[in-house]
C-alpha cells in the first residue's frame, strides 16, 4: 500500500492527491507531527482535510494517517474539573508538557490514565445488560458519582467481572459477549463520535424551569430544564456576563461552559472564579460539578468549529447518567463564523453574508441535542443548550441571530442602551419571549402558588404600559401627563431599577430565590396598588412620591438578606401607615 | 544543497507563482533576487503539489517572468531578538531603519508567536493609573488587557495615546525600569509617527521605546506583518526579561486594509465590506497576544488605535475589534468639536476587566459605585437632552434640569482635563462625588446608603465651597 501524503497547503486546509483510503469525518493525523485533522470532503483526484491545529513549516509529501474512525472523544471519569480544549486535550496537562505556550502536535491523553478511581461494580456474570446500562460507580469529584454505562450500541451478557475497588480509566471493568458470540471488553470510558447525538429512549416534555436566581429570567422569561435559550447581544452588552452568573448560579446538576473563539482572559477568570466559588448546595468549589472547554479566538479555528459539538457530547454523556446537565456556549457566532471560514477555503458557493447554506441546519443539529429524555437505562435527564450569539454590528437580522431564534423557545435580546445606563442584566424586556412559559405554569402553580404567575402578568402590565407612555413622554415630556400616567411611570422605574436589575457583584443580589422574587414583586405590587387608591382619591402624586416609599423599595433587593424573607411584612405594614397618613392628612 | 529557482509562471499582485519547486514548505520564507541585483522578502502562502503562491513584501515592481533567482530560506519568518532593540526603529518587517546597524540577535522567534494555553493565564487584575479621570474612573485600564481607542479621523486619539503612554510610567512601584513601549505604526503618515516619536522623546523615554513603522506609502505586504513583529518583540520583553510592555497600535484600520488588499488578490471569497471571512480571526492572533503569562513577571498591554470610516461603529473593523477586546475607549466628535479634551464618549466605552481591580485594596472601596453611578446618572443627561430638544430647556421638569446641569459640569470639569494634567485616582472619584452631590441623594440608586452616608455629604461641602471660591475669582476678575 503507497502511503498517503500531502499534495497541498492553503491555511488550515490540507489536500491529499489521488487517495482512496479516507472516508468523510475521518480523524487524521497529519504530517511528521502528527497534527490532528478531519476529513472534510472526498472525491477521486482529491481529499481535502481540515487541521485543527496551526500548519506552518508543513511540506507537501509529509505523510497523512487515517484513524479509520470519526472525529470522537473519550468519556470516562477525569472529565469534570477539568479543562479542555476544542477537541477534548487536557489544556492542565499541556501545559505541564509544554511550557505555557500551546505547542503543536501535543500528544496527551484526554483522560488522566494513571490516577486511580475508587470504583464500584455493580454487575456480575451472567447478566444480562444492554447499551446504556450502568455497570460500574465511582466518585469523580466529591459531589459528582460516575456512572459508567455500556456504549449504546452493545448488548449481551457478562462473561467477567472485575471486582470493585481501585482501577484506573484502561483497565477492564466487565466483558461482555454480545448475540453473535464476539466478546467486548468495557473499561471504564469509552469513544463518541462528536457529530452524532448520543441516542435515548424518549423525550420527554420540557416541564421544570432551570432556575437560575436572576430575577428578569426566573420571573419574566424562565427556560426549561432540557430547553435552548438564545443570548443575542452587540460588545459590551453582557452576553459573557450573563453566561457567567447562569453558569454560577443555575440549579443544573453540571455544568458545561464552552469558551468558543473568545477572549482568554475571560477563561482565566472563569477558572479563577469557579474554584474560589463555591456551590450553595453542596458546600464544594463549583468546579467539582464543571468542564469547561476553552478554544480561545487565536487558537486554530477548526478546533473551535469542533468544540461546540465536543461540549455538547460531554453533556450527553452525563445525562445519560441521569444527571440535568446545563451547558454554555459563548459564542455560537465564532463557531458560526470558523463554518464560513473553512466553508471560504472550500470555495463553496456562499449563502446570506458569506455563510455557507447549510448554516440553519448545523444551527438545527446542534440546538435539537438539547432535551429532557428518558435514558437508555429508564434514568430521566436533561441537556440544556444556551448560547450566546454575537451579531455583527449588534443588528439582529444578520443570519446567525434569525437562524438560532428558529431553533430555540427562549430569547434573552441584549439591549445596547441598557448596557450603556449600566443597567444590568441589560436584557431587554420588550424584545425577549420565552415559550416555555405555558409549559411551565404547573410547576409555578404547585411551587409558588397560583399568585406568582398572577403577580409577573401585573408586573408585565405595568411594563407595557410604560413603554406606550414612553413615546408621549419622548415628545411632550412627563410634567403633562395626569397623575394616573404619571404613577405608571414612576412605578415601572420602580419595578426596572429595584426587580429587573440585578447587581452580579452584590453578595445578597447576585442570587434571589424564587421565593424572594415573588415577595418583592408582591411589595411592589402593594405599593402600586395603595398609591393608585390615593390618586384616585386627588391626592397628588407629589405628596405620594415625598414619602420616599418609592426610592426605599428600589433598594430592598439590597436590604433584604436571602434568608430573611420575613422582613418583606415590615415592608408592607410600612407602605400601609405611610399611606393611611396622607389619606388621614 | 541551497537551489535557486530562475523565473516565475505568474504575477498577480504582490503574489508570484512557481512551477516545480518540490521541498517548500507552509509560511516558509523565500529571497527573490532580481536581475538588477535588488534583494526582496517573501514568504509561501499556498502549496499545491509542486507550485507553489508567495507573497512579496516589497510588492512585484519591475519583476518580470525570468528576471528572477528565487531561493527559499527553510525557516518561517523570524524577528531577531536581543536587549537591544530597546530604543530602536524598525521597517515594517523588523529591519532596522535608524542607521544603527543589524541587531546581534539572543534569540530569533517567529512572528507568529503561539497561543498562550489559557490555563497558564493569569488574570490580570493590577490596575494602570493613566491619571486620566474618565479612564481611571469609568473604564480603568488594566495591567495584561487590550483596550482600543475607537476614534475618527481629525479627531485627538493621538494625543490621548501619549498622555497615557507618558503617564501610565510613572505609576510602577518597582521603578520605571520595567517600563517599556512598543510602538507600531501602520499605514500612518510620516508627521504622526514622527510626532509619536517627539512625544517619547519630550518626556525622556525614547531609550525605553521600540518602533515599527511602516508608512502610509510603505509596502501594504509589509503592513500584515508589522503588528506581529511588534507584538513578538513585546513578548520577548514582557516573558523573557520580565517588563510591563505597553503596545501601542496605530491604525488598525489601515492593517486591515491591508488584510484585505492581500487577501482579494489571493482570489478569496469576500466577506461583509469585501474584508477577508477571517478577519476575527486574524484580528484575534494579534490582540489575544496580550495578557499575564503564570511564572513570569512582565505583561503585555495593548492600546491598539482604530479610525472608524465614517465614524461608523458597525463598521467590520471596530465591530470585531470589540468583540475581541476587553472593552474600548469611543471618542467623539461632538465633544472633539466643543473642545473638550480629551474627548471620551462616556457611555459606550467600557473595560471589562475593570470589575476585579477596582474597590477595595486596589483603588478606593467607592469606586465601582461612583462608576456605576455617573455612568447611570449621565445617560439619563442624555435622556434629558433628547427631550429638551424637542420641547425646549424651560419645559423640561426640576429634575430633568438639574440633570442638564450635571452633564454640562461632567462634560467640563471631569471628562475635560489638560493634556499635561496627571489626576490621582483619589483626584478623579473625589471629583465625581462633587459631580453626584449637584444631584437629590434619592437619584443616586446605584449606590448602597452605606457608601453615600460616608461620601455625599462631605462632596456637597466640597462643592459649595468650590462653588463659593469660583464665584469670588469670577467677582475679582470681574472688577
Amino acid at each position: 500500500m503507497t502511503q498517503d501524503c500531502i499534495y497541498g497547503i492553503n491555511g488550515p486546509v490540507i489536500t491529499v492527491k489521488e487517495s482512496h483510503s479516507f472516508s468523510m469525518m475521518e480523524m487524521v493525523y497529519v504530517g511528521r507531527e502528527h497534527l490532528v485533522g478531519e476529513v472534510i470532503g472526498v472525491n477521486d483526484h482529491f481529499t481535502t482535510i481540515q487541521c485543527y491545529e496551526e500548519t506552518t513549516g508543513l511540506k507537501p509529501g509529509e505523510p497523512v494517517e487515517g484513524t479509520g474512525a470519526p472525529m470522537n472523544v473519550t468519556l470516562g471519569p477525569g472529565i469534570l474539573d477539568n479543562i479542555f480544549d476544542g477537541i477534548e486535550r487536557p489544556l492542565k496537562a499541556i501545559a505541564e508538557a509544554s511550557g505555557s505556550f500551546i505547542a503543536r502536535g501535543s500528544n496527551v491523553s484526554a483522560l488522566n490514565e494513571d490516577r486511580v478511581w475508587d470504583v464500584t461494580v455493580t454487575r456480575k456474570i451472567g447478566d444480562e445488560l444492554s447499551g446504556g446500562d450502568i455497570y460500574a460507580t465511582c466518585p469523580e469529584t466529591q459531589i459528582i458519582e460516575h456512572r459508567s454505562m455500556v456504549p449504546p450500541n452493545l448488548s449481551g451478557k457478562v462473561t467477567f467481572a472485575a471486582p470493585s475497588g481501585p482501577h484506573k480509566v484502561n483497565d477492564t471493568i466487565l466483558e461482555i459477549l454480545d448475540g453473535n458470540g464476539v466478546t467486548h471488553k468495557l473499561t471504564l470510558c469509552q469513544k463518541w463520535p462528536i457529530k452524532q447525538p448520543r441516542p435515548v429512549k424518549k423525550h420527554l416534555p420540557s416541564q421544570i424551569p432551570l432556575v437560575t436566581g436572576q430575577r428578569i429570567v426566573d420571573t419574566m422569561f424562565p427556560l426549561a430544564k432540557g430547553g435552548a435559550a438564545a443570548i443575542p447581544g452587540g460588545f459590551g452588552t453582557g452576553k459573557t456576563m450573563m453566561q457567567h452568573q447562569l453558569a454560577k448560579w443555575c440549579d443544573a446538576d453540571i455544568i458545561i461552559y464552552v469558551g468558543c473563539g473568545e477572549r482568554g482572559n475571560e477563561m482565566s477568570q472563569v477558572l479563577e472564579e469557579f474554584s474560589e466559588l463555591i456551590d450553595p448546595k453542596s458546600g464544594r468549589p463549583m468546579t467539582d460539578r464543571t468542564v469547561l472547554i476553552a478554544n480561545t479566538s487565536n487558537m486554530p479555528v477548526a478546533a473551535r468549529e469542533a468544540s461546540i459539538y465536543t461540549g455538547v457530547t460531554l453533556a450527553e454523556y452525563y445525562r445519560d447518567m441521569g444527571y440535568h446537565v446545563a451547558m454554555m456556549a459563548d459564542s455560537t457566532s465564532r463557531w458560526a463564523e470558523a463554518l464560513r471560514e473553512i466553508s471560504g477555503r472550500l470555495e463553496e458557493m456562499p449563502a446570506e453574508e458569506g455563510f455557507p447554506a447549510y448554516l440553519p441546519s448545523r444551527l438545527a443539529q446542534f440546538y435539537e441535542r438539547a432535551g429532557m429524555v428518558e435514558n437508555l437505562n429508564g434514568s430521566d435527564g436533561s441537556v440544556t443548550l444556551i448560547g450566546a450569539v454575537s451579531p455583527a454590528g449588534g443588528d439582529f437580522s444578520e443570519p446567525v441571530t434569525q437562524n438560532t431564534k428558529r431553533f430555540t423557545r427562549c430569547f434573552w435580546a441584549l439591549d445596547k442602551s441598557l448596557a450603556y445606563a449600566r443597567h444590568y442584566p441589560a436584557i431587554n424586556w420588550m424584545d425577549s419571549y420565552s415559550e416555555y412559559l405555558p409549559d411551565l405554569t404547573d410547576w409555578y402553580n404547585q411551587n409558588l402558588g397560583e399568585e406568582f404567575l398572577e403577580y409577573r402578568s401585573q408586573i408585565n402590565q405595568i411594563l407595557q404600559e410604560e413603554n406606550k407612555l414612553m413615546e408621549i413622554v419622548k415628545l411632550i415630556g412627563a410634567d403633562v401627563l395626569p397623575d394616573d400616567q404619571k404613577l405608571v411611570i414612576e412605578i415601572a422605574r420602580v419595578v426596572r431599577v429595584g426587580f429587573l436589575q440585578q447587581n452580579a457583584f452584590h453578595q445578597e443580589d447576585t442570587f434571589v430565590p424564587m421565593e424572594k422574587q415573588k415577595r418583592m414583586m408582591r411589595t411592589i405590587l402593594h405599593l402600586y396598588a395603595r398609591a393608585k387608591q390615593l390618586v384616585a382619591a386627588s391626592i397628588p402624586i407629589s405628596t405620594i412620591l415625598a414619602t420616599g416609599l418609592f426610592d426605599k423599595i428600589v433598594k430592598m433587593k439590597y436590604d433584604v438578606p436571602n434568608n430573611q424573607l420575613e422582613k418583606f411584612d415590615a415592608y408592607i405594614q410600612e407602605i400601609d401607615t405611610a399611606m393611611d397618613a396622607i389619606v388621614q392628612a | 544543497m541551497i537551489l535557486d529557482y530562475v523565473g516565475v509562471k505568474e504575477i498577480n499582485g504582490s503574489f508570484l507563482v512557481l512551477d516545480h519547486v518540490p521541498n517548500a514548505s507552509s509560511e516558509e520564507m523565500v529571497s527573490i533576487r532580481l536581475e538588477s541585483g535588488e534583494v526582496r522578502q517573501g514568504r509561501v502562502v499556498q502549496i499545491e503539489g509542486d507550485r507553489v503562491f508567495i507573497q512579496v513584501f516589497e510588492g512585484t515592481n519591475n519583476v518580470s517572468l525570468d528576471n528572477t533567482e528565487t531561493r527559499l530560506l527553510a525557516h518561517p519568518m523570524e524577528l531577531p531578538l536581543s536587549p537591544e532593540i530597546l530604543g530602536r526603529v524598525f521597517n515594517g518587517v523588523g529591519q532596522p531603519i535608524d542607521g544603527l546597524g543589524d541587531i546581534f540577535p539572543v534569540k530569533r522567534a517567529d512572528i507568529n508567536g503561539t497561543p498562550i494555553n489559557p490555563v497558564s493565564r493569569v488574570y490580570p487584575k493590577n490596575y494602570i493609573n493613566t491619571g486620566i479621570s474618565t479612564i481611571d474612573t469609568l473604564m480603568t485600564l488594566i495591567r495584561g488587557q487590550k483596550l482600543p481607542i475607537f476614534s475618527g479621523d481629525g479627531m485627538k486619539h493621538n494625543e490621548l495615546a501619549v498622555q497615557i503612554a507618558r503617564q501610565a510610567k510613572i505609576v510602577d512601584k518597582n521603578g520605571s525600569n520595567n517600563f517599556c513601549i512598543v510602538f507600531a505604526a501602520m499605514g500612518v503618515k510620516y508627521d504622526v509617527a514622527e510626532y509619536f516619536r517627539k512625544s517619547f522623546e519630550s518626556s525622556g523615554v525614547l531609550g525605553r521605546v521600540v518602533m515599527f513603522l511602516n508608512l502610509a506609502n510603505d509596502p501594504i505586504s509589509e503592513r500584515v506583518l508589522t503588528p506581529r513583529c511588534a507584538l513578538t518583540a513585546a513578548e520577548y520583553l514582557a516573558f523573557d526579561l520580565g517588563m510591563h510592555v505597553l503596545v501601542i497600535m496605530t491604525d488598525m484600520t489601515s492593517y486591515c486594509e491591508a488584510l484585505r488588499e492581500t487577501s482579494s488578490s489571493k482570489g478569496e471569497i469576500p466577506g461583509r465590506k469585501g474584508y477577508p471571512g477571517y478577519l476575527y480571526s486574524d484580528l484575534a492572533s494579534l490582540y489575544e497576544r496580550a495578557g499575564i503569562v503564570r511564572g513570569k513577571s512582565g505583561s503585555v498591554t495593548q492600546i491598539p488605535i482604530l479610525t472608524m470610516p465614517n465614524d461608523d461603529l458597525t463598521h467590520p473593523v471596530p465591530d470585531l475589534t470589540g468583540y475581541i477586546t476587553e472593552g474600548q475607549i469611543q471618542l467623539d466628535r461632538g465633544l472633539d468639536a466643543s473642545g473638550v479634551y480629551p474627548p471620551i464618549s462616556v457611555l459606550p466605552s467600557l473595560s471589562r476587566l475593570m470589575k476585579d481591580g477596582i474597590g477595595e485594596g486596589f483603588t478606593r472601596e467607592d469606586h465601582s459605585a461612583v462608576s456605576n453611578q455617573l455612568f447611570a446618572a449621565y445617560s439619563k443627561v442624555m435622556d434629558a437632552r433628547s427631550l429638551a430638544s424637542v420641547i425646549g430647556e424651560e419645559e423640561l421638569s426640576p429634575i430633568d434640569q438639574q440633570y442638564l446641569a450635571f452633564g454640562r459640569l461632567f462634560e467640563s470639569r471631569f471628562v475635560n482635563q489638560g493634556f499635561n494634567e496627571n489626576r490621582t485616582i483619589e483626584e478623579s472619584l473625589d471629583l465625581g462625588w462633587e459631580l453626584l452631590s449637584t444631584l437629590p441623594r434619592g437619584e443616586l440608586d446605584r449606590v448602597d446608603d452605606a457608601i453615600l452616608d460616608k461620601y455625599y455629604e462631605p462632596a456637597k461641602a466640597r462643592a459649595a465651597a468650590r462653588a463659593k471660591a469660583d464665584k469670588q475669582s469670577a467677582d475679582a476678575a470681574l472688577q
